[in-house]
């Protein structure tokens, strides 16, 4: 699949704000046709990477080639070949769907004669067709999402960047979303880069980078990562915590927490040290349940820290931030 | 949403490829050239029509303040200031003025706008389009220039109501120099909208900058027998140089006894040479030009 030029390669970038480095000399490539994606708590450097390999944001250091052409050098040509949707909305809520997307085409230079039909195809693939001539501003956030990567496609990008397509937008309609990418990726060849936070989205992804504190700290499969972890994670609810968390320490070494209302501990090959644990605890257990390890547990082992966690503490130093400002 | 998804046949023209609804075409998108530049200043330069045309409630809001001036001010101190006017009405001294306070209002709005776009995230995508800033800067300048005329020309309407006839010439003459106002007004809002990120600044900042302009142009007085420091300022307000041409040409279409032209329309000097009209409107269309370079320069520069 993936053919001898990559669509985005990037050596030692590097983004200072000055004293603080937001992306630490990071190193990669994406394949032609590959669906990428970028996981990490806020403030880990996604969105000023994804912003750098889009032009957006000059780097400090290193080079970065998107669709053959260097960030900074061609940086026209590089956006020709780009498509963003970026987190949050850059639509012009008093315009209706088709002149957005007419405005998208006129700043692209999109042929005069293949707007009207191009601007159909992608309408209807997203199934905003009919709400054409309806105000932006009319729109649901799932509707003025899918309107944006349809307008992210209106130019035939070869490369369409996805910063956390789906922040903010309920269950449902992040499922839909995912849908729409899907099929898009089996309809046009396509490179596909995308930054989320959500551990169950980086799963549809060919290859992820997770990324923290500005530096990629793993790269490979979702399935490899997973493998690397080499731990199913078994939860147990008991009567007593923490008499279970001591017993599971004393009788087989492991180290368990509370983790959603349970004692959550990993261990090679659960299923079968359930048995073990029913007749070895000495303490009553009323459930069990063995999952195999998420992403979510790819990211604690190798960054020591739950991806929720991470990004509390960050919520909390922007509300200690803002609680500062408004004194 | 799946409801939503379904397209029903009859919407529409009919598709070319009925069976493959949903096949995509790929479209070739050239390489940069004028012609590319010349679609991106017009697509910038109609948003800002399209969005003023559905702003219906923005297209009042701007009158009110320079209708308020006209009638309500204007008539209230004509009583006072019969004695003075040589039997003009003062409504009609200051119609002028009240013309270039419609344009410059709208056009500080049209600039406004950037700050709104880049809050709401719309400048971004103009920002990343493969075209150059300048394109943007200027459909935008031109764009608000354009209505700005057009509220200017909403005043210009009215003018029987304050004495002034229609007529071709002088219509012609007011529009124009109302719409380079409005172009240079635009360029200096945009000017400091590349600057400032926050709408309330930008507001204060335009209203510390268009009132004093207004007052200090003569709008509202003759620019004859001035104190030397207030006649200092009024040649160096750049609103002069529009309310004074629009004056003179309003006074020409009038019957207007000598000394009351040398009392109300004593016209602008620069050490004691009488600037003409041409030179007042090259000197708005030069500041404008300047500005628009600046901000052009500012919009540039890599974020």
């Amino acid at each position: 699949m993936a053919s001898p030029a990559p669509a985005i390669s990037v050596h030692g970038l590097v983004k200072r704000y000055g004293e603080v480095v937001a992306v630490n000399g990071i190193e990669f490539e994406v394949g032609t046709g590959e669906t990428f994606g970028f996981l990490g708590p806020n403030g880990a450097g996604k969105s000023t990477t994804i912003n750098m390999l889009c032009t957006l944001v000059r780097p400090s250091g290193g080079s970065a080639l998107v669709a053959g052409h260097d960030v900074v050098g061609e940086r026209d040509d590089v956006r020709r070949n780009i498509g963003l949707v970026f987190q949050d909305t850059t639509l012009d809520g008093y315009l209706t769907a088709e002149e957005n997307l007419r405005l998208h085409a006129e700043l692209y230079g999109v042929p005069r004669e293949a707007v009207a039909e191009r601007m159909r195809q992608v309408l209807e693939m997203i199934g905003l067709w009919e709400r054409r001539a309806s105000p932006v501003n009319t729109f649901s956030g799932g509707m003025k999402r899918r309107l944006e990567i349809a307008r992210g496609l209106l130019h035939s990008p070869r490369v369409l960047f996805l910063d956390e397509p789906t922040v903010g937008l309920d269950p449902q309609t992040r499922r839909s979303i995912w849908s729409y990418i899907r099929e898009l990726k089996a309809r046009e060849d396509i490179t596909i880069f995308l930054t989320t936070h959500y551990m169950d989205e980086a799963e549809y992804c060919e290859r992820i980078a997770i990324m923290d504190h500005g530096s990629i700290i793993v790269l490979d499969t979702p399935e490899a990562l997973k493998a690397s972890v080499g731990k199913d994670r078994v939860q147990i609810e008991t009567y007593d915590d923490d008499a279970a968390i001591a017993a599971l320490h004393e009788r087989f070494g492991l180290d368990a927490t509370v983790a959603e209302g349970a004692v959550t501990f990993g261990v090679p090959e659960g299923e079968h040290f359930v048995p073990r644990l029913f007749t070895e605890l000495g303490q009553p257990i009323r459930s069990v349940n063995v999952s195999r390890p998420s992403l979510d547990d790819v990211f604690m082992s190798y960054t020591g820290t739950t991806i929720r966690d991470a990004e509390s503490t960050g919520t909390d130093r922007m509300r200690n931030v803002a609680r500062m400002m408004s004194r | 949403m799946a409801t939503e998804t379904t397209a029903a046949p009859s919407d529409g023209p009919a598709p070319s490829a009925p069976d493959r609804p949903h096949e995509l075409a790929r479209v070739r998108v050239p390489t940069r050239s004028v012609r590319s530049e010349l679609r991106a200043i017009k697509v910038v330069w109609k948003r800002e029509l399209i969005r003023f045309s559905r702003d219906r409630l923005r297209i009042l809001t701007s009158l009110i303040q320079p209708f308020l001036f006209l009638f309500v001010l204007g008539t209230g101190i004509s009583s006072i200031a019969s004695a003075g006017t040589h039997g003009i009405n003062f409504r009609t001294f200051i119609y002028p003025g009240v013309v270039c306070m419609a344009v410059m209002f709208t056009a500080m709005f049209s600039a406004a706008s950037i700050v709104w776009d880049r809050e709401f995230g719309f400048l971004r995508e103009m920002m990343v389009a493969p075209v150059r800033r300048s394109s943007i800067v200027l459909g935008k300048c031109l764009g608000g220039a354009t209505v700005a005329a057009f509220q200017g020309l909403i005043v210009i309407a009215i003018s029987p109501l304050v004495g002034v006839p229609y007529e071709l010439g002088l219509i012609l003459e007011l529009l124009g120099l109302a719409l380079l106002l409005a172009f240079s007004i635009t360029a200096f809002g945009v000017m400091f909208a590349a600057r400032v990120n926050q709408m309330q600044s930008f507001m204060a900042l335009m209203q510390m900058a268009i009132m004093p302009m207004f007052f200090i142009s003569g709008a509202l007085f003759s620019v004859a027998s001035l104190p030397a420091w207030l006649a200092v300022l009024n040649r160096l307000d750049p609103l002069t140089y529009a309310v004074e041409p629009m004056r003179r040409a309003i006074f020409e279409h009038l019957n207007v006894s000598a000394a009351a032209r040398r009392a109300l329309d004593p016209g602008v000097t620069w050490f004691g040479w009488h600037v003409p009209t041409v030179v007042e409107a090259a000197v708005i269309a030069l500041l404008g030009v300047v500005m628009l370079a600046i901000a052009i320069v500012e919009f540039s520069r890599a974020e």
